[in-house]
């Protein structure tokens, strides 16, 4: 058995949703942060498992979506540029800005390609020497390091023809401007455990000492994020909040210092635009001065417009916790995968697309927030499959 | 690369170019008298049953991957469209859109692939079809077959036949192809066993119908869109509701970890030589059990069943014992940012 299989194996997952059954003996709200814990949670069917008393609210954790109109549109104007390319992650080219995509961009010509691996942009810059390739730079602490390092290798190979718009967030300020807003109701994160592999576990304690929070940083296996549930429900019932880690196989209480440095030398944080939330102080990451000429929007004279969010989008309230995806009137009717409005429906990690995706009908949807669903007995054969 | 080394214009202008190309290449590799004949159609003589009738095109890229190459998924995916309402193939018809500058060595693996796939499994091509278009109006080779095959009257295979209590099996272990495919995309160089499943599905549809023709009601190939897609086109159909488990499904490890690291749902990729089969529950297991003794069915699997339910939803037990709908898939599989 691969340590992944444990980690999935029911011998495992059993006793600890039996264990949250019996610690619950409240209602608690517990916020995932993070968008790869909403699809596993989805994925696996852990709401179906859950207790009644438990409402999972999902959180600002998924890049694509938080990442304003305004970049979007700024992606999309230098796509239209000749010589251009844009090389991107998959998730970003379908995000509506508020003339299009890059998908329609390059449906009208425009040569989007999809990396997965900001270094693989420099192969191609170096393979079209003629044509500028541009990386649309978004993503939180996970992801950020990976392109300062990729400025830092363009810089040693002293490549002219790369460029990125950075549109990086961070995290932890950006869940304080979050849980200071009085309409949040939550009692407990589930705190991301990519993010905290880089920012470490002791990064949200102002959180539990300002808020009286329950905070427990999780990994992404059903039996991490069941642990971490426990995790939180315990800490809610004895009304005892900490931070807890419950992925020390990734996370330690100090992080990565070496990717932070990375970070560091090549980034300077900045009042950043989330979108739905608002603007939220040094919560972006921008390039250094010294980086400049990486600077898409100042080497292609292209400025980021503010832009107003789609008309009855409730994409900030649903990032914020306080309204589910259902709830939205958009919400499955002009608002789908295929034709997504808000940034909440486009992304893999998109909460609302995680619950379309997931859990089925407009009726079930519904349901599928708090009730725990029937679960269907197993196949009978004498057959063992392979 | 040199002028005689690359398709021309005047490989597709009917002219002399196009008639050396026929007689040099593609009559080295296909063999069938029929196209041997070079007339205008190709003259089948005569056969008891329905007639069925499918085509495809393929514009697969890359044109070589592991596993196979889109001559392969030319022959193999027409074949299995027919076998898949119970069918039994008897032609194929090829065409071919080549972009100029196209590559003769390549051309000639690709026809030569044509011509093993269809000899092995039985199925001649019969006509054929190339044109040239003017480089950049193609990316470098498109293919088309149509298929014709005979059913008999004596059994209805459809989509729309599941009933309440069948059985769901699947053929083989999913995504192979989809993964291998989307991997080359992706230029992600995945060590290990990773190749794609393009195989005939004909003679094994052939061994399940003489086993017991009447207890199978639906045969679909879980091609694009993979298994979540394909159950709930099925679900809808026939109105009913699928459940699967995951426990249960068959999954090699190599291509699950490379679905992970992409960050792709293996039930939503495409397979191209697997086949879902509702059937009655009594005589599910005697069909694993016969699928797997057939090299094309070795890892065949009994992985849900049908349930009373108009709603044409389908749900899977996961493996810590939750449950999930399962959606058609929307748009493109999307890799995801981290």
């Amino acid at each position: 058995m691969k340590v992944a299989d444990v980690f999935r194996s029911r011998e495992i997952t059993a006793p600890l949703v039996e264990e949250i059954r019996a610690t619950l003996t409240r209602p608690v709200r517990i916020m995932e942060v993070c968008g790869t814990h909403t699809m596993a949670i989805f994925r696996h069917g852990i709401r179906s498992l859950l207790p009644e008393g438990i409402t999972l609210l999902s959180g600002p954790g998924c890049p694509v979506c938080v990442t304003p109109a305004g970049h979007i549109d700024a992606f999309i104007a230098a796509a239209r540029l000749p010589q251009v390319t844009i090389a991107t992650f998959g998730d970003l080219i379908r995000v509506p800005g508020s003339t299009g995509s890059l998908a329609a961009a390059r449906a009208a010509g425009a040569r989007v390609e999809i990396v997965y691996s900001p270094m693989d942009t420099l192969l191609l810059a170096q393979k079209e020497p003629k044509r500028t390739v541009l990386f649309p730079a978004i993503g939180f602490e996970t992801t950020a390091p990976t392109i300062a390092a990729t400025i830092l290798q363009a810089e040693r190979m002293g490549l002219t023809n790369f460029l990125i718009i950075a549109a990086c967030k961070t995290m932890p300020g950006a869940l304080e401007a979050l849980l200071a807003d009085p309409q949040l109701q939550v009692d407990g994160l589930l705190c991301p455990g990519h993010v905290s592999a880089i920012i470490g576990a002791d990064a949200y304690r102002p959180l539990t000492d300002t808020y009286g929070l329950a905070c427990t940083v999780a990994g992404f296996e059903p039996a991490d994020i069941l642990a971490g549930l426990l995790s939180l429900v315990k800490q809610c019932t004895a009304q005892t909040p900490e931070v807890a880690n419950c992925y020390t196989r990734a996370v330690t209480a100090t992080g990565n210092s070496k990717a932070r440095a990375l970070l560091d030398a090549v980034f300077v944080p900045a009042d950043s635009e989330w979108r739905g939330l608002g603007t939220i102080p040094a919560s972006g990451l921008v390039l250094r001065e010294k980086y400049q000429q990486f600077d898409g929007l100042r080497q292609l004279g292209i400025a980021v417009q503010p832009t107003e969010e789609p008309k009855g989008c409730r994409c900030g309230a649903i990032l914020k916790g306080c309204l589910l995806p259902p709830d939205c009137p958009l919400y499955g009717t002009a608002c789908t995968p295929l034709q997504p409005v808000g940034p909440c429906m486009v992304s893999n990690e998109g909460t609302c697309a995680a619950y379309y995706r997931y859990s089925g009908t407009a009726e079930d949807r519904r349901s599928a927030t708090t009730t725990a669903a029937t679960v269907p007995k197993p196949l009978e054969s004498t057959i063992t499959n392979p | 690369m040199k002028a005689d080394a690359i398709v021309s214009l005047d490989h597709g202008s009917g002219g002399l170019a196009s008639q050396k190309l026929i007689s040099n290449l593609f009559l080295k590799y296909l063999t069938s008298p029929q196209l041997r004949d070079l007339e205008d159609c190709a003259m089948l003589g005569e056969f008891a049953g329905r007639i069925a009738l499918s085509t495809d095109s393929y514009v697969v890229d890359p044109l070589f991957f592991p596993g196979g190459d889109i001559g392969e998924l030319a022959v193999h995916g027409t074949i299995n469209d027919l076998a898949m309402r119970g069918a039994r193939p008897i032609a194929l018809s090829l065409a071919l859109i080549i972009e100029e500058g196209f590559s003769l060595q390549d051309l000639e693996r690709i026809i030569a692939s044509v011509g093993r796939c269809s000899e092995s499994a039985g199925v001649a091509v019969v006509t054929g079809d190339t044109k040239v278009v003017p480089r950049g109006k193609a990316d470098g080779i498109f293919l088309n077959t149509t298929g014709i095959g005979i059913a008999s009257h004596r059994y209805d295979i459809s989509g729309k036949n599941a009933l309440p209590g069948d059985a769901v099996i699947l053929s083989g272990t999913l995504a192979d192809h989809g993964i291998t495919i989307m991997s080359r995309q992706a230029g992600i160089d995945i060590t290990g066993d990773i190749h794609s499943d393009t195989q005939p599905l004909h003679r094994l549809v052939a061994c399940l119908l003489e086993e017991d023709a009447g207890a199978v009601h639906v045969l679909r190939d879980p091609t694009r869109g993979g298994l979540a897609t394909t159950l709930c086109e099925i679900a809808h159909a026939s109105e009913v509701s699928i459940i699967i488990d995951e426990e249960r499904l068959p999954i090699r490890p190599a291509v699950n970890t490379a679905c992970e690291m992409i960050g792709l749902d293996p039930l939503y990729l495409a397979n191209e030589g697997k086949c879902i089969i509702i059937c009655e529950q009594e005589c599910a297991d005697a069909l694993v059990q016969l699928l797997r003794r057939l090299p094309e069915g070795r890892d065949a699997a009994l992985i849900g069943r049908v349930e009373e339910n108009n709603s044409g939803r389908v749900s899977l037990t996961t493996r810590i014992g939750g449950s999930r709908l399962l959606e058609p898939l929307t748009g493109q599989p999307l890799p995801r940012i981290c």
